[in-house]
């Protein structure tokens, strides 16, 4: 009877009080399916209610079906066998049950055979099922290439392939990352050209490629010969046969579960996606902010599942003639790893929400060109916070599930480095998550542009103008807060030194991160007094850092920057 | 040609999970403290009818429950996994029913479906271990049974029979019979499927019908009207034309004489160890204390 979704108070928190109106009313485009499919809401209570009961039954499989084999999982791994990757035992029934649940076509259109349910759905899936086993994910529950496909794909490429990816009949994966072109994607060089038949072919090698083993496949190819950079690269749509052969696994340190492959393909047969030159620069992108949400829910959900681990082991292990609990380092520890889950989950359903009415609005003025100028001005406005907030989300979240399960495993002592306790486990799988779809470092680029252009001031002077008279000490503080991180702003943007604002660039996206954080969950205290204690307790921390870090910009052109060539030479 | 295929099933508390005292003062369940879930054999006999059906195309999967109102929760479990028809047995006539009186009400109930090819049903029900409401069935219906089944064999639907494996002591056995049968199934055969999520939320309104409207085709309906309808069938003792004298307390011959609540402890423990001698003297043991002969 255990369920992943209602043993979790704050998802339901979540649920519960987010706004979805606009959202659902966008995605179900007035509920114009309500006559078409018995399964299409009619109004946005039955949407909420739809979305509720479709977290339900994921929480139980991930329960009852996908948690119980985690551990065998990591233990048996993935192998290659004849050229053909073998999953282990229990991921094959998960996928089976998943495909059974109809649970494989989540966010896609329902005339597909999906459940059209939103990213901010999505997410609390992705959290639960990464919960139970933390490789699952990206290729279990993966609806990113599914989505990229739906959004930029011929009506021909959707009916071919969509269908069989929402009935689970055929897997996917996306297939960017070369041995030379890592964060640096500009340097793919996988050839694509056409043949006399007009058809493209594509030659060369893929690397790192998570579940390269998946029928369906989005290659990022070099289509412009003789090109270098971005604009000679372009997006093709490549199902498995012959031409592509898997040529090793890489042996990993976590997420045993998730095969990584070396792909090369030769001559192997791909239909372009969406135009020539923009492979990199619109679709791929477009893909790897949709992954990135993904991977701030699956680090989320590793970071639950650590913590609950490591409060049971709190409460039962006795020293000292009292539960380890009981003492104030493990306490801290306990709590602040449960105030990071709480605001790392608050952030991530601000970001969805940001997402999901963009991709709302896009989708309304593609459809409704006569009234696009109802949504210009809105579809502006998400756009850049959703370009914002989703690298700040995997930023945060990721690194924050590092931290947790690093102390899931010091609160165990000497047990949690034992293979016995699945702490050990959630530790390795929780290292990827703020490497993979991008490291922190690159997320931090992705982010900051829209601190110094004045994208995260906008939003922070709107979460300023919320009614915050349950939390008044508290508000003032994190105002406070605010006014240092824009004295550091000022302070940096007048740096003569180029490199300043990018050296301290991790530093400003940090404080900025906190701060719309320390809104947030005062945002939530609104409907909870438990959640006031949170946020005060984040606000205690939080406040101090930033102004420590304020004190650091402050201090001028850095000595890491002057000295480090002869320091480290 | 496709077969009519029924399925019996029931709500029952669930006594792996309970959540304070299982038993009242009086000796009776206390149902408060326990959920109440698909009792567990029962989604193995769902199970096993819905590959019959996807094996045999032109079937159909009419699953029926005796019980409360609630008890449409498990028609919808049955709705979300495939069923195509399901009918909620209810009135307050059939209250306190033993599994005499439940076999007749259930029978009266398959024999409105008109005909039928395979009744399954789950071994026994967690609550009351009888294991009889299927056997007592099948004998009121007056058609082969085959209990305890863990798998299917051979189905041959033109010839009409069914080759059954059936769970024995220290093994198996295989069965071969003719059409109509009831089969009552274990749990170590046809892993129940998860619920659909498309099926769920196209069922997840469904109610049952205001009044006891006879069986008809409307399973055969396109789904997609299905949201507005009032979709299981509710059953009453008229609907049934069942005997009133044969139904609940009145049909019941079981007498509770008394209900004693047995707390089992676990007691010492001997080692015998593996000779001739030890074994003798445990059972000499055995034997003076009336636990043998």
């Amino acid at each position: 009877m255990e369920n992943f979704l209602l043993d979790n108070k704050d998802i339901l928190f979540h649920l519960e009080h987010m706004d979805m109106d606009r959202i659902i009313r966008l995605k179900e485009d007035d509920f114009s399916e309500k006559d078409l499919y018995s399964h299409a809401p009619v109004d946005v209570e039955d949407a909420k209610d739809s979305y509720l009961k479709i977290l339900e039954l994921v929480g139980k499989i991930c329960a009852e079906v996908l948690e119980p084999y985690a551990a065998e999982v990591d233990e048996e791994g993935v192998k290659l066998v004849n050229g053909e990757v073998q999953y282990a035992k229990g991921t094959r029934l998960a996928l089976d049950i998943l495909a059974k649940a109809d649970l494989m076509g989540f966010a896609l259109p329902r005339k597909y055979g999906g459940l059209n349910a939103p990213t901010t759905i999505l997410c609390a899936a992705a959290e639960m099922v990464s919960r139970a086993d933390g490789s699952f994910l990206n290729f279990g529950l993966q609806q990113d290439i599914a989505e990229t496909l739906c959004k930029f794909g011929s009506e021909e490429q959707k009916n071919a392939v969509l269908p069989r990816l929402a009935s689970g009949e055929v897997g996917s994966s996306m297939i960017l990352t070369e041995p030379d072109a890592g964060s640096d994607l500009q340097a793919v060089t996988l050839k694509a050209s056409q043949g006399p038949d007009g058809k493209w072919y594509l030659n060369g090698v893929k690397r790192f490629i998570t579940n390269g083993c998946g029928e369906i496949g989005l290659v990022l190819a070099r289509s412009e010969e003789g090109s270098k950079g971005a604009r000679g690269l372009s997006f093709f749509l490549y199902e498995r046969d012959e031409h592509m052969k898997i040529r090793r696994l890489e042996n990993k340190l976590g997420i045993h579960g998730s095969p990584t492959c070396e792909l090369q393909f030769n001559n192997a047969p791909a239909t372009l996606v969406g135009e020539r030159r923009r492979g990199l620069t619109k679709y791929t992108m477009w893909l790897m902010n949709s992954a990135r949400l993904g991977i701030a829910a699956q680090s989320l959900g590793i970071a639950e599942a650590a913590y609950r681990e490591a409060l049971k082991y709190a409460n039962e292990r006795i020293q000292f003639d009292q539960p380890i609990k009981e003492f104030p380092p493990v306490f801290e520890m306990l709590t602040e790893m449960k105030v990071n889950m709480e605001a790392g989950r608050s952030l991530m359903y601000e970001t969805s929400k940001f997402v999901d009415l963009k991709e709302g609005l896009e989708h309304f003025a593609e459809k409704y060109p006569e009234r696009s100028d109802e949504a210009k001005s809105d579809l502006k406005k998400y756009t850049r916070l959703a370009a914002l907030f989703t690298p700040i989300a995997k930023a945060f979240n990721t690194e924050m599930s590092n931290k947790v399960t690093y102390d899931a495993i010091q609160i165990h002592g000497g047990t949690g480095y034992m293979k016995e306790f699945n702490v050990e486990r959630h530790y390795r799988d929780a290292r990827i998550t703020n490497i993979y779809e991008g490291t922190t470092q690159l997320q931090v680029v992705a982010a900051i542009g829209g601190i110094t252009s004045g994208v995260a001031g906008g939003i922070l002077d709107e979460y300023e103008a919320e009614d915050y008279s349950h939390g008044k000490d508290l508000v003032k503080m994190v105002k406070k807060a605010r006014n240092n991180l824009d004295k550091a702003l000022v302070y940096a943007k007048g740096e003569e030194n180029e490199q300043f604002v990018t050296y301290h660039s991790r530093r400003i996206v940090e404080m900025t991160t906190d701060i719309i954080i320390s809104y947030l969950l005062l945002r939530d205290a609104q409907h909870d007094e438990r959640k006031l204690k949170v946020a005060e307790i984040f606000i205690h921390k939080m406040f101090p850092c930033i102004e420590m870090k304020m004190n650091y910009i402050l201090q001028g052109t850095s000595s890491v920057l002057k000295n480090y060539s002869e320091v480290i030479a | 040609m496709g077969l009519n295929l029924i399925v019996l099933v029931k709500q029952v508390p669930d006594t792996q999970n309970i959540s304070g005292e299982a038993m009242k003062e009086d000796g009776t369940v206390n149902r408060a403290a326990l959920p109440a879930i698909f009792n567990p054999e029962d989604l193995h006999a769902l199970e096993a009818a819905l590959q019959v059906k996807e094996q045999n195309p032109g079937s159909k999967v009419t699953v029926i429950t005796m019980g409360p109102a609630s008890a449409v929760q498990v028609l919808k479990e049955s709705l979300y996994r495939g069923a195509d028809t399901v009918a909620l047995v209810s009135d307050r006539r059939f209250a306190a029913a033993d599994t005499l009186a439940t076999s007749y009400a259930l029978k009266c109930a398959i024999e409105k479906t008109g005909a039928f090819d395979i009744v399954f049903c789950g071994r026994q029900a967690i609550d009351g271990d009888t294991a009889q409401v299927g056997p007592q069935t099948a004998e009121k219906l007056g058609i082969n049974q085959i209990t305890c089944v863990s798998g299917i064999e051979d189905l041959d639907g033109k010839k009409k029979t069914v080759t059954a494996k059936r769970s024995i002591e220290g093994g198996y056995e295989v069965v071969k019979c003719g059409l109509p049968v009831l089969l009552t199934m274990t749990d170590e055969g046809f892993s129940p499927r998860p619920p659909s999520a498309i099926r769920m939320l196209s069922y997840k309104n469904a109610s049952t019908e205001v009044t006891s409207a006879g069986y008809d085709e409307s399973y055969m309906d396109d789904t997609s009207k299905l949201k507005d309808t009032n979709y299981i069938h509710l059953w009453d003792i008229e609907a049934l034309g069942a005997d009133v004298q044969s139904c609940g307390l009145a049909g019941s011959p079981t007498k509770v004489k008394k209900i004693e609540s047995v707390v089992l402890k676990s007691g010492e423990i001997r080692m015998v160890e593996n000779t001739e001698e030890a074994v003798s003297s445990m059972v000499h043991d055995l034997i003076a204390d009336h636990t043998l002969g």
